[in-house]
């Protein structure tokens, strides 16, 4: 086995073992309704993961993704849904303005936790500023494909398949994934290769920002409506998803495939510790314990990878 | 023979039947998005102790309670699905915020359950509401005063947590109550954000700029801390109108004892978990129930401070419990 699957083995035991411990105590969840009810808000939790996985993989880190998704949420329930192009032309701002954050980074040499967390406050600050109180309205055709009942499987599947399958082409197939990559794991080689490092980080960065939007647009059609807080959660939850999945914090070593397992991961462990009817004093922590719990069995491969 | 006697068994039962037997096989469940104040968690306990009492009685089949940890509505929304997925009957809700879960609210009533929502209401249409008349509560203010003091005279407003849609509800209210009532001007407002310490720093900002006050309306948990800025800064305590919070009422009471101080205190009890829980059971029992209910204020007046001051526990809120009748009382008001 080729440690690059070796890697994914451990979250996709999880996820099994989760499964099981979930269709073991509610036997309605094994069905389709059950487990597209069971996964359907995984969904917005897997774009956002691979939002800050492309970040983390130019060994930077985003604290600014649930403002941010919050924020996209509040456009998508307000403008894209009263004036589509206006909207849209918000989006492809707050992409740009990303883009641009990557270059400030670079160019001055800031940590990224720094810049982005006070840029989670621009992006609350403009969703209050669009939606003062909770309202707005998901446009038709986001509810409809959120809602949509395809054959065999639910959207749910469908749709982390698709994550999965088009984020693994992006980050791991094309030039710009492995320059990406490159970057967060060797940068003065990428700028010896000849390849602009402030261009390959900037489109580091718009790449995520653009998995970002879909989580929000996602996250609405779901939730028919937004909040400027909305999202808030998925600051937290995107990073575990990404080091549950077999990323790390130290750049260049990410899994667009582990992420969404390990976004669908979270979720689940969520719902398990809601059947076994643990009080939500307890749920955090149990949610911590089963993150370490990963985490160790991670290492425990990763001493047996070194020592073959 | 033992099928008679269970065919008269059967009859009699259908005799006494007083509407309950309906939902002796039905699950009621309670999602909850916070429990980190006193209010919340007198709500928890009054759900516990009148739920418990019906499951017992064999009233409904289960009742529980769960909370989330986060006050999350991403994480309520998954809290609900899951609670479709456990089966119960009905759900009721007190929502972390009126839109974000109205596509697992959907979710729940495509399924068939009933979904009742209270105190943090939701807006999807399929769901049914127990709201709390904020305009109102803060109106009530000045219809008391109005008639504790026919001549009026400068008030003092304390408001809540700027932002927040109670604040501005209950405010309105207010100025509602001062537009009717010309002989009352609002002379200052502030913002206690619901707290004693925050109301007592603001009004004692406030105070040295202000004309007499005759009377202080608030919005529950800062009439002790303006009694205490007034106290401070040596100037006579106007009437102050409470909230129903165990400080205030011992304050009251303290006041009442030395120098027959009058007021009156009004807030929404806790207990309004208990009242959704009734109204879900009488939906789940066939009942014809209007999606839009109105819960009562829990009023104190200088009669009844004593009882209740001793019925609300150190640091809590005066609270009442709703038995079934109560929720009837409240469905067929709204008719």
């Amino acid at each position: 086995m080729t440690p690059d699957r070796l890697r994914l083995l451990v979250p996709v035991m999880a996820l099994v073992a989760l499964l099981a411990g979930v269709f073991w105590m509610q036997p309605r969840a094994a069905s389709y309704t059950g487990l597209n009810l069971l996964l359907n808000l995984a969904v917005p939790i897997a774009l956002a993961t691979i939002a800050q996985m492309l970040i983390m993989a130019v060994n930077d880190l985003d604290l600014s993704m649930g403002a941010f998704v919050s924020f996209v949420a509040c456009v998508t329930a307000t403008f894209l849904n009263d004036t589509p192009a206006l909207g849209l032309l918000i989006l492809a701002a707050a992409i740009a303005v990303y883009a641009g954050l990557g270059v400030i980074i670079h160019l001055r040499n800031l940590p990224s936790i720094v810049v982005t967390l006070g840029m989670s406050f621009v992006w609350t600050g403009l969703a209050v500023l669009i939606l003062p109180a909770p309202g707005g309205s998901s446009p038709e055709w986001l509810r409809t494909l959120m809602t949509v009942k395809p054959p065999l499987a639910p959207m749910a599947i469908f749709a982390s398949v698709l994550i999965a399958i088009v984020a693994h082409l992006i980050v791991m197939r094309s030039t710009l994934g492995v320059r990406i990559r490159a970057l967060g794991g060797n940068e003065r080689t990428v700028a010896r290769s000849g390849t602009s490092i402030i261009a390959t980080r900037a489109a580091a960065y718009a790449l995520a920002a653009f998995f970002a939007v879909l989580a929000g647009m996602a996250l609405v059609g779901l939730a028919t409506s937004a909040d400027a807080n909305i999202a808030l959660r998925y600051t937290l939850l995107s990073i575990a998803g990404v080091i549950l999945g077999g990323g790390e914090f130290i750049g260049g070593r990410v899994s667009p495939i582990g992420a969404v397992i390990g976004a669908l991961t979270l979720t689940l462990a969520g719902s398990f510790l809601s059947f076994l009817r643990i009080s939500p004093d307890w749920q955090i922590g149990a949610q911590g314990a089963i993150l370490i719990l990963v985490l160790a069995l991670r290492l425990l491969f990763n001493r047996l990878e070194a020592r073959r | 023979m033992t099928r008679t006697i269970l065919m008269a068994s059967a009859a009699l039962a259908c005799l006494a039947g007083t509407g309950f037997a309906d939902t002796s096989d039905k699950r009621i469940a309670l999602s909850n998005n916070y429990a980190g104040n006193s209010w919340r968690q007198a709500m928890l306990e009054s759900w516990a102790k009148v739920t418990g009492q019906a499951v017992t009685d064999g009233v409904v089949a289960a009742a529980d309670a769960f909370t989330t940890a986060e006050n999350q509505a991403t994480e309520q929304a998954a809290q609900i699905q899951n609670m479709i997925l456990q089966g119960y009957d009905a759900i009721v809700v007190n929502a972390a915020s009126p839109t974000a879960l109205n596509g697992a609210i959907k979710e729940a009533c495509d399924a068939g359950i009933i979904v009742v929502s209270f105190d943090g209401i939701v807006d999807e249409p399929c769901a049914w509401r127990v709201a709390v008349d904020f305009e109102a509560m803060g109106k009530s203010q000045l219809d008391y005063l109005k008639t504790a003091m026919p001549d009026g005279g400068a008030l003092l407003e304390i408001r809540g947590l700027a932002g927040v849609f109670v604040d501005d509800a209950i405010s309105a209210g207010i100025h509602a109550g001062v537009e009717e009532n010309p002989n009352f001007t609002i002379a200052g407002s502030v913002h206690g954000d619901w707290a004693q310490d925050v109301a007592q720093k603001a009004v004692a900002g406030i105070l040295p700029s202000l004309p007499e006050i005759a009377a202080v309306v608030t919005q529950g948990g800062d009439g002790y801390g303006a009694a205490q800025a007034f106290a401070a800064a040596g100037r006579p305590t106007p009437i102050i109108i409470m909230g129903n919070r165990q400080d205030e009422l011992k304050w009251w009471k303290e006041q009442k004892d030395a120098n027959g101080y009058t007021t009156m205190s009004v807030s929404i009890a806790p207990g309004v978990s208990t009242l959704a829980f009734w109204v879900a059971q009488q939906i789940l029992d066939g009942k014809d129930v209007p999606k839009d209910l109105t819960v009562p204020f829990l009023r104190i007046d200088q009669d009844t401070l004593e009882a209740n001051l001793e019925t609300t526990p150190e640091g809590g809120v005066a609270n009442v419990e709703y038995s079934q009748e109560d929720a009837i009382q409240v469905i067929e008001a709204a008719k």
